[in-house]
């Protein structure tokens, strides 16, 4: 399900909207932005919340334009914002 | 009187020939006007719970809050001050930030501290969109804005907006890099070096380095003037 991502990969995060604890926030849903750097490997903080454990997820940096999270955005176009995020919500971007 | 003061009703069943083995398990005093919301109703039940059955002493979570309240931003300051003045230092602290805090005697507990440096054309500022994720292991704990909603929402959407506000105006040329601590990282923002600060020690240098600078919401101070 999901791929192992290297730095420079552009990446989509899942569009999705499940119920419950999630590491992901909503603002980045959707949205498409390049893999800065691999982590390593973390338990599922998503599982752990619940008291459960699962495979250990791979945790990436993303970087991500202002200009394509916020369509009114006012700053200045070179402006990033830098997310940590687990394999399993990203997915190849098209 | 026939009222011998030890006769009293004792509402909380101890008897006062008590040493420190007394039945007070309620929460230490309090500020006068505390109001408590209902987490930490909550978190003061469970806390006296867990004292009550002997899980934990109180003397054992009033030493875990002093230990914690021990930790301030100067533990910071001395390791941005450390990798200004030791470029081998700050590359190890760039590579790896939990080893290379431990060199000056601090430790990480749980999870891993990333550096971000500041460059020309280049300002990092830190927030926990989600919850209020912070180096506590280093700085202590954090500001009470840095845990507020408004600043949460706010400095991912209009960060120069936001550092304006902390009196932070950067160029339009300037990169802002937020980061969103979501995960196990906690992040540090290693400030650029102000000019003016090339005869200075790493103690003197120490002083120019606030809590503030190091969330990324201001520069370091300027060097005093003689």
């Amino acid at each position: 399900m999901s791929a192992d991502f290297n730095s420079g990969d552009r990446v989509r995060v899942r569009e999705d909207f499940p119920i419950g604890h999630f590491r992901t926030p909503v603002f980045v849903r959707g949205k498409s932005g390049v893999v800065t750097r691999k982590f390593g490997t973390f338990e599922n903080p998503e599982l752990l919340a619940y008291a459960k454990k699962g495979p250990k997820k791979a945790l990436y940096e993303v970087r991500f334009k202002q200009t394509d999270l916020w369509p009114d955005y006012a700053g200045s176009p070179y402006d990033t914002l830098d997310i940590d995020l687990y394999e399993h919500w990203l997915e190849k971007a098209p | 009187m026939a009222h011998d003061p030890h006769d009293h009703d004792h509402t909380h069943g101890h008897s006062h020939d008590h040493g420190h083995d007394h039945g007070h398990n309620h929460a230490p005093p309090q500020p006068d006007d505390k109001v408590h919301s209902y987490y930490q109703m909550l978190g003061i039940a469970i806390k006296e719970l867990l004292i009550e059955k002997g899980v934990v002493g109180a003397d054992e979570v009033r030493a875990a809050i002093e230990k914690r309240d021990s930790i301030t931003p100067a533990n910071g300051s001395k390791v941005i001050a450390k990798a200004w003045t030791d470029p081998e230092y700050k590359k190890r602290l760039l590579a790896d930030g939990n080893k290379a805090i431990e060199e000056l005697g601090f430790q990480m507990t749980t999870t891993h501290l990333v550096t971000v440096e500041n460059k020309p054309g280049l300002h990092n500022v830190i927030v926990c969109t989600l919850c209020s994720c912070y180096p506590r292991d280093l700085l202590g704990l954090p500001p009470s804005w840095y845990k507020s909603r408004e600043y949460r929402s706010r400095v991912v959407r209009e960060p120069r907006a936001v550092l304006a506000e902390f009196g932070t105006i950067l160029p339009n040329e300037t990169e802002i890099r937020v980061h969103d601590s979501t995960a196990d990282m906690r992040y540090l923002v290693l400030p650029m070096r102000p000019a003016g600060t090339e005869g200075m020690s790493a103690d003197q240098l120490e002083k120019l380095i606030t809590r503030d600078s190091m969330v990324g919401v201001a520069v370091a101070n300027d060097p005093p003037r003689h």
